[in-house]
């Protein structure tokens, strides 16, 4: 078995937290790992986005091939857009509703959802609001991560919560429920 | 055990392991996490691993070349245009050889995800005569650094690791070997004076090595041939180049997967004569088909990126491969519609913005004034809506050119230079234009740290006004002012007054970067809670 997930946003996001949970998670389950990642320049305000390949099996290329990927998480929908190639055709796109405007040409909204809507699996959400109702507003990546959560199918919703108690654990108890707080709003938005 | 690591810290705990006894470097990306994850790492800190900053990459290499001479094993990590400033001593560093293990490290960039040219960093070893490794994945940079250690005090010669961009920023799980003692001082006792009748010997005793490297590449477990049965395509993949193969054939092809230079001679002969053509798969530049092409002869079909059948530019992907490979692309969604680009800028309230808005405002009263740019965060200037460079060439010649511009008679001729960029290739150009009284105004933007690479220490923090002094900029024309909205009034007619001063003025504009303030902050934090 195999999940080709790209993650994507703007710099600044909090898309390598994601990233380091999802890698935690396989690490400790262990399935094989590769995860390409964007640092120096892109990171100032610029479009992110990272590889994350899991397999049971001897993963060779960091990058995903178009086409392939299984999920795409993207805590912002335009740049949920932008990997559109790289998309399986039975491919997943979980999203932020929420435009994030720091450029003068931001398309029209009206049609960048629409275009979203018109894919073939399509998960959005105002994970900003979500994450302010689960009582942590830093925490709309964690959000995200659960509403993605059921895609990733390679590990379990529980492993997940595993890795965030791991990964969290040296900020102290209150961070570590504060974020399965915030993920678990996310799965639950999932479902719906 | 195994550890997730990135190709950087792959490399960085290969080396800690190996007994590393200092890391010398500037921060360049895609390498800059190679020296970051030896200053934090715990081993490296009880040892007392040299693994300060230095002031640019030809200090490093040349601080590294020390610590080997005194018997040392020391590793030199640079971004690829690190090698074009280090040159010097790295081509040398060949002639003298070494005593301790010493690896050079160049981050090539195809793509040019965070630089300004693509040079491929293979030429350099092949220019230097040394031996390359060129890892495939983050195990065998692990791996190849012991090895390039072993092999560098076994031939007495530096050994370049050539990595790029994908490898160095991107992580998997890594066997993790046994940590080793560091080598005990024990200084050469070879002259290396490079005077003419001595660097003629070595020379001879350096080219007489060649036969060693070529015999350890031919032989190198990283350089290994795969066979399947009714191929007559042989593929040399190397380094990262190998994956992308593999992910599209598996184990139907013909590959001789090449991780290790000099070329293996013999090997690419016998799998030419194996197949009926050959296809060189490489990240960077021809630096493999062009010399495949002086192996075989002009008869013998090469397919490369000199042939159009892999592009001439950019990093390798999975799917150029395939079509080089002759494989039909899966079905694939087209381009979105609703979609623009999103370049990365300067952040909010940075005081570079600043900077550029007033000199924007002072300069828009000379029609023919030109600001000459430099390597660094504010860089970004030259994008809406500041667009305010006319050029950005490499580390320090912003005053250089700005120098050259001013003597051809230009005016207003305006340099701007960041504090890291200036202390590691700046100093000297503005020597010239003391020297010559050019009449340019310098902007040094200081944000006291090394910002484009995630807020590393600053060589020159504190020192600048004594350095411009020193340099002899006359104290009158030395101004210091404060990046902030508030403070426009002030900014715009010291900026006017030194435009209109017919000589070299440094204008330096000093606050911090608002993303290492916001870090020391959280530090300041931490230190508070912990002494409840």
């Amino acid at each position: 078995m195999k999940k080709d997930i790209i993650l994507c946003g703007v710099g600044g996001q909090g898309i390598l937290s994601i990233a380091t949970i999802i890698g935690e998670a396989a690490t400790e389950a262990g399935i094989n790992l590769k995860q390409a990642e964007v640092h120096g320049m892109s990171q100032r305000g610029g479009d992110v986005q990272s590889n994350l390949r899991l397999s049971t099996e001897n993963i060779y290329s960091d990058l995903i091939p178009q086409g392939g990927t299984d999920v795409v998480i993207s805590m912002e929908p335009m740049e949920a857009l932008r990997y559109l190639p790289y998309l399986a055709k039975t491919g997943t796109i979980v999203t932020s509703s929420k435009p994030f405007i720091n450029i003068p040409n931001y398309p029209d909204e009206a049609a960048l959802m629409a275009e979203l809507d018109s894919m073939p699996s399509v998960v959005k959400l105002d994970i900003e609001s979500v994450a302010k109702d689960a009582g942590n507003v830093r925490g709309a990546n964690m959000v995200l991560l659960g509403m993605a959560a059921p895609f990733i199918e390679i590990l379990t919703v529980e492993q997940l919560r595993k890795a965030i108690s791991v990964i969290f654990a040296r900020k102290g108890e209150a961070i570590v429920e504060a974020n399965l707080r915030a993920f678990d709003a996310g799965v639950e938005a999932s479902k719906k | 055990m195994k550890q997730l690591l990135l190709g950087d810290e792959a490399i960085a705990l290969g080396a800690i392991n190996a007994g590393l006894s200092g890391v010398y470097a500037y921060p360049g990306t895609p390498s800059t996490e190679i020296t970051e994850f030896i200053q934090n790492n715990k081993v490296a800190q009880e040892r007392g691993i040299h693994s300060r900053w230095c002031t640019n990459e030809k200090t490093a290499m040349e601080a590294a070349l020390g610590m080997s001479y005194a018997g040392k094993r020391a590793l030199v990590c640079m971004k690829h245009v690190g090698m074009n400033v280090c040159a010097d001593a790295f081509v040398n560093s060949a002639i003298t050889g070494v005593q301790g293990g010493l690896i050079v490290l160049a981050a090539d960039d195809p793509s040019m995800h965070s630089s300004q040219n693509e040079q491929d960093s293979r030429f350099y070893g092949k220019f230097a005569l040394i031996p390359v490794f060129e890892p495939s994945n983050q195990q065998e940079a692990y791996d190849m650094v012991a090895s390039a250690f072993e092999m560098s005090e076994a031939l007495k010669v530096p050994v370049l690791l050539r990595i790029v961009t994908r490898l160095a920023h991107s992580r998997a799980a890594v066997e993790v070997g046994e940590l080793h003692a560091e080598n005990a001082l024990n200084p050469s006792t070879d002259q290396w004076v490079l005077l003419p009748g001595i660097a003629r010997k070595k020379y001879v005793d350096l080219l007489g090595k060649q036969e060693a490297f070529q015999k350890a590449s031919e032989t190198s477990a990283y350089n290994k041939k795969e066979t399947a049965a009714n191929q007559k395509l042989g593929i040399i993949a190397c380094g990262i180049a190998y994956n992308y193969v593999k992910e599209n054939v598996g184990n139907n092809a013909n590959i001789l997967k090449v991780s290790q230079y000099p070329l293996p001679i013999e090997a690419i002969k016998q799998l030419a004569k194996e197949n009926e053509e050959i296809l060189v798969v490489e990240d960077g530049q021809p630096v493999v088909e062009e010399q495949v092409a002086g192996i075989l002869g002009a008869n013998y079909p090469i397919k490369g990126r000199l042939t159009g059948d892999l592009p001439r530019t950019g990093e390798l992907t999975p799917d150029c491969v395939a079509k080089a490979l002759g494989l039909p692309a899966g079905p694939a969604f087209n381009n979105a519609k609703n979609l623009a680009g999103r370049p990365p800028q300067l952040c909010q309230g940075c005081g570079h913005r600043d900077v550029y808005a007033a000199l924007n405002e002072v300069l828009a009263e000379y029609p023919d004034y030109r600001v000459f740019g430099d390597i660094g965060c504010y860089t970004l200037g030259a994008l809406p809506p500041f667009k305010a460079l006319s050029s950005c060439v490499d580390m320090g010649a912003s005053i250089t050119m700005a120098k050259g511009a001013a003597d051809a008679g230009l005016f207003p001729a305006v340099a701007i230079i960041g504090d890291s960029t200036f202390t590691h290739s700046g100093m000297t150009g503005l020597l010239d234009a003391v020297n010559d009284k050019s009449n340019i105004t310098v902007v040094i933007s200081d944000n006291l740290t090394t910002g484009m690479t995630g807020g590393q220490d600053s060589a020159g923090t504190n020192k600048f006004e004594a350095i411009c002094l020193g340099l002899g900029v006359e104290p009158e024309h030395v101004r210091v002012v404060v990046p902030l909205p508030k403070n426009m009034p002030e900014i715009t007619r010291i900026l006017k007054e030194e435009i209109e001063y017919n000589g070299v003025s440094v204008i330096i504009p000093r606050r911090e970067c608002i993303q290492t303030a916001a870090r020391h902050a959280r530090e300041r934090q931490k230190a508070k809670e912990a002494n409840k």
